[in-house]
């Protein structure tokens, strides 16, 4: 199975221990993604670690913008704002660079 | 991750049968499914040893159980009116797409093992045995299939791929080679109760979180109650509605409708999904240990009606298996299946699906509606299959389709249908569905939903559509995905509820904790 700098993931890129995350690993996951991590994307990434830790699962998106929203402007509390920077969705690949489980199902 | 390259199909003018390209769609299929997965599901964690006896014993055991498998794989003809039914096929152009193709992978091997021709005679018959590259195929191409049915609509003999696409995907369960996508699902939706994973805690303050948005923006205090006993309604809705855009506000177009009517209604934190990946892989063990939570939701919550969110395949299960799976409907025969039916008020639909639900109180004037605040849209439907081809709305003849768009119809001015022949019971799969949502499958999803966004084309063309209605949360998830793929933008696709949402009048007078009072009077 391959690796992020020693940390084991599976074959969609999530971590398989989410014990092992690290800030170093999302910045790696992001760099293959080509994306550079800026305090937007941080900001998005902690509220998303927050909220795992409290509920065990990735916040639904709408709870998410709102939240975003509220912390850090009505102008970034939408989806349009989460997608420009996390192009491939900010549940799947927001969740993966904080070291979430991905969210399955019909979404 | 870097996805693999592939052509996204240009759209055509109107459908041509494409040329063929052999061995184009082959491959190793979707992500595979581990023991975590396979477990749970009482299924073996990876290909076992005596594979090919227990693959031949599982068919012979589902031929003898489904004789519709039988009849399908014995009556083909082979005279090709199925080849170019199918989304799949018609956007990617591999053979192996066209229906008969695809049955012919499972036919060749029931044909060799369970024919007297295919036994003595095998060449002759085209009869094969089942290796590991035939199970390879298999697996990839029968999950290139979204069981549709669309193929049989147009099969002189009824035949219906989705079944043999079902029996296959069991068989390959039984030895150990299961998908990831569905099998992880399925796990989650018998242990939490949705496929999200979506644990009590979590949902209660999704559902607080949607209370406040809505009185933010409309000053009106709408509900969404979540394990209230007593109430009414039971409502079984896909997970999707409470994690997904544009799902979402479809969600708050029931609960705003609810609120109107002034019924009780209820969600249920054990039974908090509708869709029901069973069926998907063909296991009726799984599909029934899925739909007793419902059971067991509906008799602890006593409630007296059972109704079904805007989700294509669990109006299918709900519509045609949920009797017999669980007493929601007759036909039930145990005891608590029994209790149940008993419990449910004959006066009702059961189960109901939300568009009948509101098409009746549109009927009857319970409803208000300011169309005009639709105007700013040009709507066209998309028929999503397992409703359009497996169920009917309304008891009326075609209800399926009729009540869906008088819904539309009421609560905006400008609708227009797409071309005939892809609409109704001619209508093409959105290309996700039948457990393909799945990043894994995107080259097939998108290609597959090519037929469809053609037919979307032309109305953005000529009617100036720029809105798109759909009722199941898979056609919703695959089309804002899709839709960019094929210059439109993605958030075109709509639930018919959010335009719903958007054009009621909430005028009913607010009363404190109207829900639970009736709740009460219910019971009674």
């Amino acid at each position: 199975m391959a690796d992020i700098l020693g940390a084991e993931v599976d074959e969609e890129g999530f971590l398989v221990n989410l014990g092992d995350w690290t800030e170093e690993i999302a910045v790696e996951m992001a760099k293959g993604d080509e994306i550079e991590l800026s305090e937007e994307h941080w900001d998005v990434i902690n509220f998303l670690r927050g909220y795992f830790e409290e509920y065990q699962i990735a916040p639904a998106v709408r709870v998410l913008t709102k939240a975003i929203g509220k912390q850090f402007g009505k102008e970034k509390g939408n989806s349009k704002y989460l997608y420009s920077l996390f192009p491939y969705g900010p549940g799947k690949q927001g969740c993966r660079f904080a070291g979430l489980p991905k969210p399955t199902g019909c979404i | 991750m870097a996805a693999k390259e592939f052509d996204i199909p240009a759209l055509p003018t109107y459908i041509e049968i494409p040329e063929i390209n052999e061995g184009i769609m082959e491959g190793d299929g979707p992500f595979k499914s581990s023991e975590e997965f396979q477990d749970p599901l009482g299924f073996p964690g990876e290909k076992v040893d005596n594979w090919q006896e227990l693959a031949i014993e599982k068919m012979g055991e589902l031929k003898s159980k489904y004789r519709s498998v039988q009849v399908f794989l014995d009556s083909c003809v082979k005279c090709g009116a199925c080849t170019d039914k199918c989304h799949y096929f018609l956007g990617s152009s591999d053979p192996k797409n066209m229906p008969v193709a695809r049955q012919d992978l499972f036919r060749s091997v029931y044909r060799r093992h369970f024919t007297f021709a295919g036994k003595y005679f095998p060449k002759l018959v085209g009869a094969k045995e089942l290796d590991d590259k035939m199970l390879d195929d298999w697996y990839n191409y029968f999950h290139q299939c979204s069981q549709c049915r669309r193929c049989s609509v147009f099969c002189p003999y009824g035949i219906d791929t989705a079944e043999i696409s079902m029996a296959a995907r069991e068989v390959l369960d039984v030895v150990g080679v299961g998908q990831k996508y569905c099998n992880q699902i399925l796990g989650k939706a018998i242990t939490v109760g949705n496929n999200l994973g979506l644990p009590e805690p979590a949902l209660k303050d999704t559902l607080l979180d949607l209370e406040e948005e809505i009185e933010e923006e409309t000053g009106i205090a709408v509900k969404y109650p979540l394990d209230v006993k007593g109430s009414e309604i039971l409502l079984i809705t896909p997970s999707a509605d409470f994690f997904a855009e544009p799902h979402i506000d479809g969600l708050i177009g029931y609960g705003k409708v609810f609120h109107q009517d002034g019924v009780s209604w209820t969600m249920s934190s054990y039974a908090s999904e509708g869709a029901n990946f069973g069926m998907f892989i063909g296991s009726y063990d799984v599909m029934r240990r899925a739909a007793l939570r419902i059971r067991k939701a509906a008799l602890d919550l006593e409630v007296s009606r059972v109704m079904v969110g805007e989700c294509g395949h669990a109006w299918r299960v709900a519509y045609s298996f949920w009797n017999t799976l669980t007493g929601v409907g007759a036909g039930a025969s145990d005891e608590f299946g029994l209790k149940l039916q008993n419990q449910l008020d004959s006066r009702y639909p059961q189960p109901q699906h939300i568009i009948e639900y509101t098409h009746d109180l549109i009927q009857r004037d319970k409803l208000k509606f300011d169309k005009s605040e639709n105007d700013d849209r040009t709507v066209t439907f998309h028929d999503s299959c397992n409703v359009a081809r497996a169920t009917n709305m309304g008891g009326i003849p075609n209800g399926q389709f009729i009540l869906p768009r008088e819904v539309i119809k009421a609560v905006c001015n400008n609708y227009v249908d797409m071309e005939r022949s892809t609409i109704m019971e001619s209508t093409f799969c959105c290309g996700g569905g039948g457990g393909l949502l799945t990043d894994d499958l995107m080259e097939i999803r998108i290609k597959g939903a090519m037929p469809r966004m053609q037919a979307l084309k032309e109305v953005e063309k000529t009617n100036g559509v720029d809105t798109l209605v759909a009722i199941c949360a898979i056609c919703k998830s695959q089309f804002s995905k899709v839709l960019p793929k094929f210059d439109f933008d993605p958030y075109m696709i709509v639930s018919a509820h959010q335009l719903v949402s958007e054009a009621i009048i909430m005028d009913k007078p607010q009363t404190d904790d109207s829900a639970s009072e009736e709740a009460e009077e219910v019971t009674e």
